[in-house]
Order: C-alpha cells, then sequence, then structure tokens
C-alpha cells in the first residue's frame, strides 16, 4: 500500500469518527464474521460484486417488497468512498441495492480500501463517465437525518445508522 | 409605491406579530444556520476559489441556456424520459395534470421543490382529485397546518417541537400524545413510508441538471427523495430552467458548497445523483412477493422545465444574476432582520430571504417583491456568504428603484419637492423614501438653522406630525445637528502638519453624518491622522449617493457619485489619500460606483480611498508612532462592534489590530448588523424590527464581560442604534484614539 493510499483511509476514517458512523475494516477472509457481529437480523443484501468476496449464506440476497419491508439490515455495495467527506457512493442496479440501501434501519455499505478517493472533484470526475452511459448513484454521507421536528433526530425516511465495512486491499495491491 | 400612515401601521402590526410568535425559533434557527456555515466553510482549503468556479460555472451555463435546453432534451429522450418546457405555472400545471391523469393517479408523493410551490401544482392537482402528499417532513408538517413555507430549505423553522406536537395531536389522535422530536419523527416516517408505497407517481425538483448526463442532483437529508423518485413507477421532476449546467464535473463545486453555505452541514446525508428513468427496480407492494432484481419494470420520467419569467430575467441586467441562485438560504441565514421576522414577513408568494425579491420580481412580478423588499437594508453580509457571489443588495436596489418608478406622477406638495432636489424621474416614490434619500439637504438645512432645527425636531407635534407624514417613529431620537461643520471647523481652523513636514498627505472625507451631526468624530479624526504626521486636507465634498441609494434612487445616487469623484479626482491625481470615516460611504466607493463611474475612474478612486482605521494601520506599520496617539494604557476597556459593510469589505480586522497594536483591551461582538441600518431604524414600520435586532447586539455588551466597557462602533446607525438599546454613550474608534479624547 502507497503511503498516500494510506493517508487516504485515514482521512476517511477520520471523516466518519467525525459524523459518528461506525466503521470496521477486516480482510475478505474475515468477512462474514465481522458481518456477523455488525448487523441485527432478519438481514437483506444485493451481491456484492467483488472477486474475493460475497454475501454469506444468511443474508437474503433477493429480497422482495416484503422482506424489505421486515429486514433491519441491509448490507450492499458501495462502488467507492469519498475520504474528505466520509461519503459512500452507492450505485442504482438493476438488484435494486439503492432502494435496498434505504429502508432498513441499519445500513452497511461494504467497499474495498483501493476504491477510496481523496476529494469531492475526483469522485465526480468518477462519476462522470457512469453517468453519462446512464446510470445513477447516491453519495450518502452517514445516516439519515432531519431537523425538522425542531430537533436533530436520526433517522428519518432512510437508515438511523450506517456502518461502513471496509475491506483490507489484498494481493497484488498490498 | 406610496406607503400611506394606514399601511404602515398594517405592516408594522404584522411585523410585531411575527416576533411574538416566530421570531423566537427563527431567530435560534437561523443563528445556528449562520454559525454552522461559518464553521463549515473554514474546514475547505480554498473557499473563495470554490465560490469564483461555482460563479463561473453559473454565469456559462446562463449564457449559454437555449443551446443547453437543447443538449438536455436530446440527452434526456435518448435516456428514455421526456422533457417539457412550459411557459408559465399554468402552462406546466396542465401538463402535469395531464400525467396524473393518464396514469390514472389516485396519489402523487412529492419531495421538497420550492419550483412546485412556484407552480402550486399541489392546487392544481388536487382540484382534479390527486391526492398530494409532501413527504419532506417540515413541507409535511407545513401541509398538515395549512400554512407556507417560511424559509428556502428548512420551511418549518418558525415551528417548535411543541408547537408542531400540539398540531399531530389534535390533527390525528395519536392513542399515545406525541412529545418529543424523535416522537414526532417516527410518527411521521411511518404515516408517510405507507403513503409513499402507494403513490402512483414520485415528484421532484432538482437542486441541478446535467445536460451532458440528463442527470438531476438532488441534496436531502431524510432521504424522502430518494423513496419519492425511486419507489413508484412514474417520475416526474419539476425544475427551472436555470438548473442546468453543461456537465456531470461541473457539479463538484456546488455539492462541496451548498450544505456549507445553508444549514451549515459539510454536507447533506444524500446528494442523489440520478440519471432517470433509473436502473433501480420499482419497489412495488402489490406484488410484495416478487424479489426486486426478478422485475422488469417500465419506468416512465418526465422533466418539466420551467420558464415562467427566467428568459426574460436572463435578458434582464440586473436581474440575470439571479438565476445563478442556487437558494441555497445563506443570504437567509446571515440577514439581521431575518433572523428576527424569517420568511413570513421577508418574502413573497413563494421565495423568501435576501434573494426573494430578485425571484418574486421575475417570476410573480414586482407587485410580489415590493411587500417586502424594503427589509433588505443594504447591510451586505450576504453577499459574502452566497456561494455564487451574487450581489443581492444590488438587485434589491434595483427593483426598490422600479418599484419607485411605478404609478402615476403628481403627487408630491410644492413645498415637499423643494426639500427633496433629487434626479428622480419619480412616478409614486414614497415620501417617505424622499425624504431619507434627500437627507444631505436635510442636514444642511438642519445645520444651518441649528440650535432651531433641533429644539423643533424635539417638540411633541413636530414628531408627530414626522410620524404621520413621513413615518419617522417617535420613539427614536432625532440626530442633533451642528451649526459649525466639519468643513467650516478645519477651514478657520487650518492643518497643524504642513505638507513640507508631512509623510503623506491625506484628504478627509467629510460624510453628511461626521460633517453636520457629529463633527466630534471628524475633528478626532483629524487629530488622530495628525499626530501620525499627515497633512491633512477637508474639501467641501459632497454625500457619497449612500442615501438615495439605500431608498432605490438610483438616477440621484449616480448624479452625487459623479459629484464626489469629480471633487475627489484632484487629490487622487496629486497622489493624496482618501480617507473615510463612515463605512457605508466606503463601501459606495469601493463597490456600487463600479456602477457609476468609468472604470477606470473607479478604480482610482478604490485604490486611493481607505477607512480611517485601516488607514492609521499603515501609517502605524510603515513607522509612524503609535505613542503620540492614546493607548490601552491610559485608554478605557473597548466594547467594540465592527460595521456590516466594513466586515464585507474585509477591513474591520484594522481596527481590531490597531486597537491590539496599541494595548487596548477589547471584547468584539459577532452579531451581523445592528438592525438600525441608515434611515430603516427611523421608520415607523420598522422600529420594533430594528429594536429586536439591536436586542441581539445588547445582549452581547450587556454581559458580564462587556457590561462596562466603553461601547465602540465604526457606523453612524451602529452608534446611534447602540445608545438606544444600551443606554449607553457609544463612539467611534478614532474617538477612542485621539490624543485628546477622554472617552471612558
Ligand atoms: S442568493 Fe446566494 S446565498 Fe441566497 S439563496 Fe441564492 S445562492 Fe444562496
Amino acid at each position: 500500500m502507497s503511503a498516500e493510499s494510506g493517508s487516504i483511509r485515514n482521512r476517511f476514517e477520520e471523516a466518519l469518527a467525525d459524523l459518528d458512523v461506525a466503521l470496521t475494516r477486516t480482510t475478505p477472509a474475515a468477512f462474514e464474521s465481522t458481518l456477523q457481529e455488525v448487523v441485527t437480523e432478519p438481514v437483506v443484501g444485493t451481491p456484492l460484486p467483488f472477486e474475493d468476496v460475497s454475501l454469506p449464506e444468511w443474508v437474503d440476497d433477493e429480497p422482495t417488497p416484503a422482506t424489505l419491508e421486515a429486514a433491519m439490515t441491509s448490507v450492499t455495495a458501495a462502488s467507492f468512498g469519498i475520504a474528505d467527506y466520509g461519503s459512500v457512493v452507492l450505485p442504482s442496479t438493476s438488484e435494486g441495492s439503492e432502494p435496498v440501501s434505504l429502508f432498513p434501519e441499519l445500513h452497511v455499505p461494504v467497499l474495498h480500501e483501493r476504491d477510496l478517493v481523496a476529494d469531492m472533484p475526483t469522485a465526480i470526475e468518477r462519476l462522470g463517465p457512469e453517468l453519462r452511459d446512464g446510470g445513477s448513484a447516491i453519495v450518502a454521507t452517514g445516516p439519515s437525518a432531519t431537523a425538522d421536528m425542531g430537533a436533530l433526530v436520526e433517522g428519518a425516511h432512510g437508515p438511523n445508522a450506517v456502518h461502513v465495512v471496509l475491506l483490507e486491499t489484498g494481493g497484488d495491491d498490498e | 409605491m406610496n406607503t400611506s400612515g394606514g399601511t404602515r401601521e398594517r405592516k408594522s402590526d404584522h411585523i410585531r406579530y411575527l416576533l411574538e410568535t416566530e421570531g423566537d425559533a427563527i431567530e435560534a434557527n437561523t443563528l445556528g444556520f449562520n454559525e454552522g456555515r461559518y464553521e463549515s466553510v473554514a474546514d475547505l482549503e480554498d473557499y473563495e476559489a470554490l465560490k469564483s468556479e461555482a460563479r463561473a460555472i453559473k454565469e456559462d451555463a446562463i449564457e449559454r441556456l437555449p443551446e443547453l435546453i437543447d443538449e438536455l432534451t436530446e440527452t434526456v429522450e435518448a435516456n428514455g424520459g421526456t422533457v417539457y418546457l412550459a411557459d408559465d405555472a399554468a402552462d406546466a400545471n396542465r401538463y402535469i395534470r395531464e400525467i396524473a391523469d393518464e396514469n390514472d393517479a389516485e396519489r402523487l408523493v412529492k419531495s421538497k421543490s420550492m419550483t412546485s410551490e412556484e407552480l402550486e401544482v399541489n392546487e392544481a392537482l388536487e382540484a382534479d382529485g390527486v391526492d398530494v402528499v409532501e413527504t419532506d417532513l417540515g413541507e409535511w408538517v407545513l401541509q398538515v397546518a395549512d400554512e407556507a413555507p417560511s424559509h428556502l430549505v428548512a420551511p418549518a423553522i418558525h415551528k417548535s417541537e411543541d408547537e408542531i406536537a400540539r398540531l399531530f395531536n389534535e390533527q390525528f389522535e395519536p392513542d399515545e400524545p406525541l412529545e418529543t422530536a424523535e416522537e414526532l419523527t417516527t410518527f411521521a416516517r411511518d404515516r408517510l413510508g405507507e403513503l409513499i408505497v402507494d403513490a402512483d407517481i414520485g415528484m421532484t425538483g432538482a437542486n441541478v441538471i446535467t445536460a451532458d448526463s440528463g442527470s438531476l442532483m438532488l441534496v436531502t437529508s431524510e432521504g424522502n427523495a430518494r423513496k419519492t423518485a425511486v419507489v413508484p413507477d412514474t417520475h416526474v421532476a419539476v425544475a427551472g430552467v436555470e438548473k442546468i449546467v453543461p456537465s456531470v464535473e461541473d457539479l463538484a463545486p456546488f455539492i462541496e458548497l451548498i450544505g456549507r453555505s445553508g444549514t451549515g452541514q459539510d454536507i447533506t446525508s444524500y446528494v442523489s445523483l440520478l440519471t432517470p428513468p433509473v436502473d433501480s427496480p420499482v419497489v412495488d407492494f402489490d406484488e410484495s412477493d416478487v424479489a426486486l432484481a426478478d422485475r422488469d419494470d417500465d419506468r416512465e420520467f418526465h422533466l418539466v422545465l420551467i420558464d415562467n419569467g427566467r428568459m426574460a430575467m436572463r435578458e434582464d441586467d440586473h436581474l440575470r444574476e439571479t438565476l445563478y441562485c442556487i437558494r441555497c438560504s445563506a443570504c437567509a441565514n446571515t440577514c439581521g432582520n431575518f433572523q428576527s421576522v424569517g420568511g413570513h414577513a421577508f418574502g413573497g408568494e413563494t421565495y423568501t430571504g435576501g434573494i426573494a425579491t430578485g425571484w418574486e420580481a421575475g417570476v410573480h412580478g414586482q407587485e410580489s417583491a415590493a411587500a417586502f423588499n424594503d427589509l433588505c437594508t443594504g447591510c451586505s453580509r450576504c453577499v459574502e456568504a452566497c456561494p455564487v457571489e451574487i450581489d443581492i443588495p444590488w438587485i434589491n436596489t434595483v427593483v426598490r428603484d422600479r418599484i419607485n418608478r411605478e404609478g402615476d406622477d403628481g403627487r408630491f406638495e410644492f413645498v415637499y419637492d423643494e426639500l427633496v432636489p433629487d434626479e428622480e424621474d419619480t412616478g409614486s416614490i414614497d415620501p417617505q423614501k424622499r425624504l431619507f434619500g434627500n437627507y444631505e439637504t436635510l442636514a444642511k438645512l438642519g445645520s444651518a438653522t441649528a440650535p432651531v432645527s433641533n429644539w423643533l425636531a424635539d417638540l411633541g407635534p413636530v414628531r408627530s406630525v414626522l410620524e404621520r407624514t413621513v413615518g419617522i417613529d417617535r420613539r427614536r431620537s432625532l440626530p442633533a445637528f451642528e451649526r459649525e461643520t466639519l468643513v467650516d471647523w478645519f477651514e478657520s481652523r487650518g492643518p497643524r502638519v504642513s505638507a513640507a513636514d508631512a509623510e503623506r498627505e491625506a484628504v478627509l472625507y467629510p460624510d453628511t453624518y461626521t460633517n453636520y451631526i457629529d463633527v466630534d468624530r471628524g475633528k478626532a479624526a483629524v487629530r488622530v491622522l495628525e499626530a501620525m504626521d499627515v497633512h491633512v486636507r477637508v474639501p467641501a465634498v459632497g454625500e457619497s449617493g449612500r442615501a438615495p441609494l439605500s431608498q432605490g434612487m438610483i438616477a440621484t445616487a449616480d448624479t452625487k457619485a459623479s459629484r464626489v469623484y469629480a471633487g475627489l479626482a484632484e487629490h487622487l491625481d496629486a497622489g493624496r489619500d482618501v480617507v473615510v470615516i463612515e463605512p457605508s460611504d466606503l463601501a459606495m466607493f469601493h463597490s456600487e460606483y463600479e456602477k457609476f463611474l468609468p472604470e477606470t475612474s473607479f478604480e482610482r478612486l478604490r485604490d486611493g480611498s481607505y477607512e480611517i482605521l485601516e488607514y492609521v494601520y499603515g501609517c502605524l506599520e510603515n513607522g509612524a508612532n503609535g505613542a503620540r496617539l492614546r493607548t490601552g494604557d491610559g485608554g478605557p476597556d473597548v466594547a467594540y462592534h465592527s460595521h456590516c459593510q466594513q466586515r464585507t469589505l474585509g477591513v474591520d480586522r484594522y481596527t481590531r489590530a490597531v486597537f491590539e497594536t496599541l494595548d487596548y483591551d477589547v471584547v468584539e461582538s459577532d452579531v451581523e448588523c445592528c438592525g438600525m441600518a441608515g434611515s430603516f431604524g427611523y421608520k415607523q414600520e420598522y422600529y420594533e424590527l430594528s429594536m429586536d435586532v439591536g436586542d441581539r447586539l445588547a445582549e452581547q455588551f450587556t454581559a458580564p464581560e462587556a457590561q462596562n466597557r466603553l461601547v465602540v462602533a465604526s457606523g453612524t446607525s451602529c452608534e446611534d442604534q447602540l445608545e438606544d438599546v444600551l443606554d449607553r454613550d457609544a463612539a467611534h474608534p478614532v474617538e477612542v484614539l485621539d490624543p485628546r479624547s477622554r472617552l471612558h
């Protein structure tokens, strides 16, 4: 890992800490056990587009509106993260990872360390071609929140908690 | 527009009512947002450069708007959506009703959109029997309460937790009465959640739209816009044409600035970048056992672009800037008057806050803007807060000028015209505005006839006439005119540092207030300059044009600018520095004169003129002996309020630095504006509002650490206001530094 990506990771971790958003760093091998500690059942998710990890058996990866509504936790992949803001970029997919990430109380975005970018201009540059290709994404930062009821409340129409799982980059990148 | 006594009273009653009912909640929230903004933008590496980048993108986009509309239309259509360019609200509503009709829509859910409020699309759809539900919690509260938004971003900002709880408990009669914000939020989420999953159409606005990809950027925190756009199979987005930017890459500065500028959040929870029709499956609870991944949806997307006056604004040299606005609300949160009354007074049919004048004049017409335009005092604190660098006070001045010119001629008494020898080709300009706009003439007359004019002005019957005819509130003390003006005094006294012995030569600009009323601060300034070995002149140069400009009398201000420049040009040519005591006049020289003078003239005066403490700072830096001034050693402890325009010009720091260099013990206020703002606080209809704004300052200066200090302010109005709200004397910094000063 280069010194630079190390510092990007630190910035990402600090930004999440400022937001009071939990983060667990894990290896692909320990992913399942890490996830087990993080989630509350029932858990839904959408398939992870990573070669080295996939959703454990016990995660319902083909949610229906009914199971989505009943779920306490959702696990979906983030395309990348933005270090300066502690944001994760959630893509719209035909499997429904965007709405799946929105309904349950806890959202667990999963992303690779190598997919962290430093700042907003870099993130938007990366999204440019994807959006021009018809894609959509949400830059999500922390849980949903509102101040409309007279005080700040976390958990409005979306999750009231976010727990980021960051996959250590293994193999060639090390 | 002619404001009669009756109108004034109604206006002041309305303001008093809002101050009492909504003032506290508005104040707490806007102050929080404003403070958050300062903190959040401080984290940016180069805030100023980011604003300029955002500004440049908008300038370019509005310039190329017709072309971008075409490009966007092609892109959206190629993506599988439709675009409808609506001329006006009725046209847009007709189209949206057709979509609802074709879809047999029973319910349409909406995320927050000011543009949809501008259209009044809810009413249009409801007339067809469509159930329209606002899903933003603040908007929903207002829908339940049947009230209008009081803020661009946080629409229910005027309502407290208790009020919302009372409203919900009455309307919905829940089993357990609701109390806390958490309970209210959970209740609203559950109820709205059910309505969303059952909706036929989702309607959103758009903060920005990219022409190259056909993407909408939606900035939210609650997540309702995400649900609204994706859960139903039909998505209608309504947006003003000005929201289009060329490409996705242009989004970055807006994402970084919008939350920080508005509510002081570095970024909001969700920035949706949707390129509809989106790939996400519809969440259809009628088929609640079909896996999302197995669906094959045919999503429908309509982008309704709204003109409604915008293309005409684009052609209007003064209103065009309004189209750069990203509706972040910074100009409202930073505004002293808005912090007190909120958008129910400071707003028109749809839009609220500083920039609302531009929007209302452009989309609803001047009538709507006229109702609240006066609430902008031109303090200019919003200018540096605006992420796209809009000169909001200028837009307000232009609209005020246009309102002045509306209506019929010849409503003025002959005598009155004598008193107001202005350049205005007046329609029905308010006598109150003409009086304050021609303040210099009044001051001349008052000074020439002092002290009789002062005795007269104090008489009860005179005050009641003044209140009845021109609306000068009788609770305000009027300034007392001096018989000997500063210019006269200096002429008989002469300079004490000869040009030959001087380090520098300066021209002290005799602003109206210093020349006719507070001559003492002018004398103090002369002595301070001479202590710095400056050869001083005080030429008889007239009023800067600030007074007429603040009343929207642009032609008069323009003429005055030319006269002032003519009076100073020779001195500038001779290499003399122009030193200004009154920050609002310096702001004229440094900003507004750009609009009145040829470019080189403007630049020469701007580059050659200094605020008095800025000048003292420069002298001290260049080796002048500070010990010849009164220092903190023998001088008083100071409670200092810098002037709003002085802060916008960024020259307040010199006063701070001089006090520090000379060892003064200073506490400083952080309120944006004193609330007096020239003539504003004298006006009967705004007296209470002005005092309410002033109270925030009074609170800081009556705190234990400030209550026994000498009150010092850089602006005339601020001094007057502080004296009124504190009942303590106030002085200008230069009077503190005056070697002869005995102020304590
Ligand atoms: S004028 Fe500027 S500060 Fe005011 S809402 Fe618009 S963008 Fe924000």
